[in-house]
């Protein structure tokens, strides 16, 4: 309607995948937007996984942290817990990530830095000594050698004395989105899915309140996609892993309760909360009706949530506060089983343990007193957002049809498809901050010329060395003939090609064959993936 | 016809957050100039390697995993051992101002970091380049 008297303040108003929002959303004619049946725990759990959802229990509120050595990530997470923290999330650095030990070449200048460094079962005892691993959920964003750090946290359950029925908590273990996102693979593809399903096989037999998987839009997201396509790669990648699980031979309904979600959630609130509730939607019908999965828990996608770590800024740092506030909102106005909420420094550095209790503040801010988790669901029935969680719905099954059409998202994403989606919709929200049509607090408008004071924690420098000289201490004590015996074996059940290799390593962990040794056994077989540049 | 300025855009290190290097390599790429993109994963023998082969005028650093100091300083440094620091080296990711400090006075001709609007790279790229 142009209607001088009536002018808007901007030529179009749009969401993150550049569709137009309209000026008022009203009832639609001869739609229900509230199917009566879709009540919170029944499908499709569009209104929320569960029947009582927060009035039930809280969210866990669940700080990604690790740095430095396995005593200073020690520390910090019972710093945590003390402050009320109720899950715990272990960042392990990039060397660990990626299967090497710390004192390898190419380890260099990154040992302790993203996270704690681990090269054995020795360095998981002391990250968890005085934590009874009975008592919390660990979540551990390991991928490529997922397998390996989830057979060290079994291995230190068994000393602890702890029965693997207790162990609760979630590993990454999520392959797919490295290609196309976050870049810490190891492996290619075939042998990657190998591992992912012998993981989820073995946890069904032995650990049945463990995720085995956290299928993760977090980092596809954080490398610039919009909401559209963070679900709907998300959503591909979980039907990649359940058709590897089933080519495996493993039974639908004995995995897929055990699979998990990981979302970003950024800064526009209604399409985020929308998102959530058409990512439940999406999947139930997905397990229902492409892979007649029978059992509701099969249906039900339960989430992990971090505020968007792109949105935070280096100018103004103080102002990322509240937009991790709001962000976090849209996280639990969406239903999240679990939240991250970023630090406001961490544009700058790693974050220091006051910016840390801040965050967590902000979180138990909204479960306590802001009201949002008295109610299930309370925007659902806004004609706005009903409107957006069936327009998202339908953008995301049009892009599944596509990657379906590419012969799965394995072969969309060798084919650059899908990261080449994503880079397009970076630069174009690149070009926008820079055109000033998104605005940026504080870094396109509103700038300000106040010196920013950085307070930012330092990863002790002499990590490497000490990592280095525990290693070489570890290898003189342990028995050698052992571990050569472990990896012989782990060797031949690679090469057979046909056996669960989880037994195998978590012998090889409980020798204390270290992560690095471990991964070298399988790099020789499997070979290294190498990423096309695009 | 002016020779076209050619940089190597370079993920040295284990980090995976391409994010940043690729919209800069584009960006670079809209005004004008020629540029080499690595991939992750390089190391600086690998990066010195491959800007000498390249016959560049830049290196861009990209690192987000805080391991900045170490792999920019390997870079200017193997560089000036292979007399290739005609070539100017640029970096950006999440450095902290101190190390910001410290890289420059190793010989990084400029840090950018989050929130700098690409045009700011052209611009400085221009008027750096001899």
């Amino acid at each position: 309607m142009k209607d001088s008297k009536y002018n808007e303040r901007k030529e179009e108003f749009t969401l993150s995948t550049g569709e137009i929002i309209k000026r008022l959303y009203k009832q639609k004619k001869n739609v229900e937007f509230l199917d009566e049946t879709a009540l919170p725990g029944e499908f499709p759990f569009t209104r929320g996984v569960y029947p009582t959802m927060y009035r039930g229990r809280l969210w866990t509120m669940r700080q990604y942290a690790g740095f430095g050595s396995a005593e200073e990530s020690n520390q910090r997470y019972k710093y945590l817990l003390e402050q009320g923290q109720t899950g715990l999330s272990v960042a392990f650095d990039l060397p660990t990530q990626i299967g090497y030990d710390s004192d390898h070449s190419l380890a260099r200048g990154e040992v302790g830095k993203v996270g704690v460094a681990i090269d054995s079962l020795e360095d998981m005892e002391t990250l968890f000594s005085g934590i009874p691993l009975n008592k919390v959920s660990t979540s551990m964003t390991i991928n490529a050698p997922a397998a390996i750090l989830l057979a060290m946290y079994v291995a230190l359950a068994e000393k602890q004395g702890v029965s693997l029925e207790e162990l609760s908590g979630t590993i990454q273990n999520d392959i797919l989105k490295e290609y196309i996102a976050r870049g810490t693979y190891i492996f290619p593809p075939t042998p990657s899915l190998k591992l992912i399903t012998d993981t989820f096989a073995y946890c069904s037999e032995n650990l049945p309140r463990w995720n085995t998987i956290s299928i993760s839009g977090y980092h596809i997201r954080e490398a610039g996609s919009d909401a559209v396509q963070e679900l709907a790669f998300t959503l591909a990648d979980g039907i990649a892993y359940v058709e590897a699980a089933e080519k495996a031979g493993l039974e639908v309904d004995k995995f897929a309760p055990r699979l998990s979600f990981f979302f970003n959630s950024q800064m526009n609130i209604l399409e985020e909360v929308a998102k959530f509730r058409a990512a439940r939607r999406l999947w139930a019908n997905i397990m229902k009706n492409r892979f007649n999965a029978k059992k509701k828990k099969s249906m039900m996608l339960r989430f992990h949530t971090q505020t968007a770590g792109a949105a935070l800024t280096a100018q103004q740092p103080e102002n990322n506060i509240v937009r991790v506030a709001l962000q976090a909102l849209a996280a639990v106005l969406g239903g999240t089983q679990s939240l991250h909420t970023n630090s406001y420094d961490e544009a700058l550095g790693l974050p220091t343990e006051k910016s840390v209790q801040i965050a967590l503040r902000t979180q138990q801010i909204i479960a306590h007193e802001s009201g949002v988790a008295d109610t299930i669901d309370p925007l659902g029935g806004s004609y706005y957002i009903e409107e957006l969680t069936d327009k998202i719905e339908k953008e995301v099954k049009n892009y599944i049809k596509r990657i379906d059409e590419l012969g799965g998202m394995a072969s969309a994403i060798e084919a650059g498809y899908v990261q080449q989606q994503i880079q397009d919709t970076a630069y174009q929200y690149q070009l926008d901050v820079e055109s000033g049509k998104q605005v940026v607090v504080g870094v396109n408008e509103y700038q300000s010329e106040v010196e920013r004071e950085a307070d930012l924690l330092k990863v002790d420098p002499a990590v490497e060395e000490k990592q280095s000289k525990k290693l070489k201490r570890l290898k003189e004590n342990r028995d050698n003939q052992k571990v050569t015996k472990s990896l012989q074996e782990l060797k031949a059940a690679a090469e057979s090609g046909n056996e669960n290799l989880m037994p195998y390593i978590l012998n090889a962990v409980k020798v204390y064959a270290t992560l690095g040794e471990i991964t070298d056994i399988l790099r020789d077989i499997y070979g290294e993936y190498r990423a096309s540049t695009l | 016809m002016e020779k076209k300025i050619k940089v190597l855009v370079a993920k040295p290190g284990l980090d995976g957050h391409d994010r940043g290097a690729k919209v800069v390599a584009r960006a670079l790429r809209d005004a004008g100039m020629e540029v080499v993109y690595t991939g992750l994963r390089q190391t600086p023998e690998q990066i010195v390697v491959a800007a000498i082969q390249e016959d560049v005028d830049v290196i861009g650093l990209s690192a987000l995993s805080g391991a900045h100091l170490h792999l920019f300083s390997e870079v200017v440094k193997l560089l000036k051992e292979e007399n290739a620091d005609d070539i100017i080296v640029i970096g950006g990711g999440i450095i902290p101002e101190a190390d910001q400090l410290v890289l420059k006075e190793k010989g990084v001709a400029e840090l950018f970091t989050p929130g700098t609007p690409t045009g700011e790279i052209v611009e400085f790229i221009k008027t750096n380049i001899k």
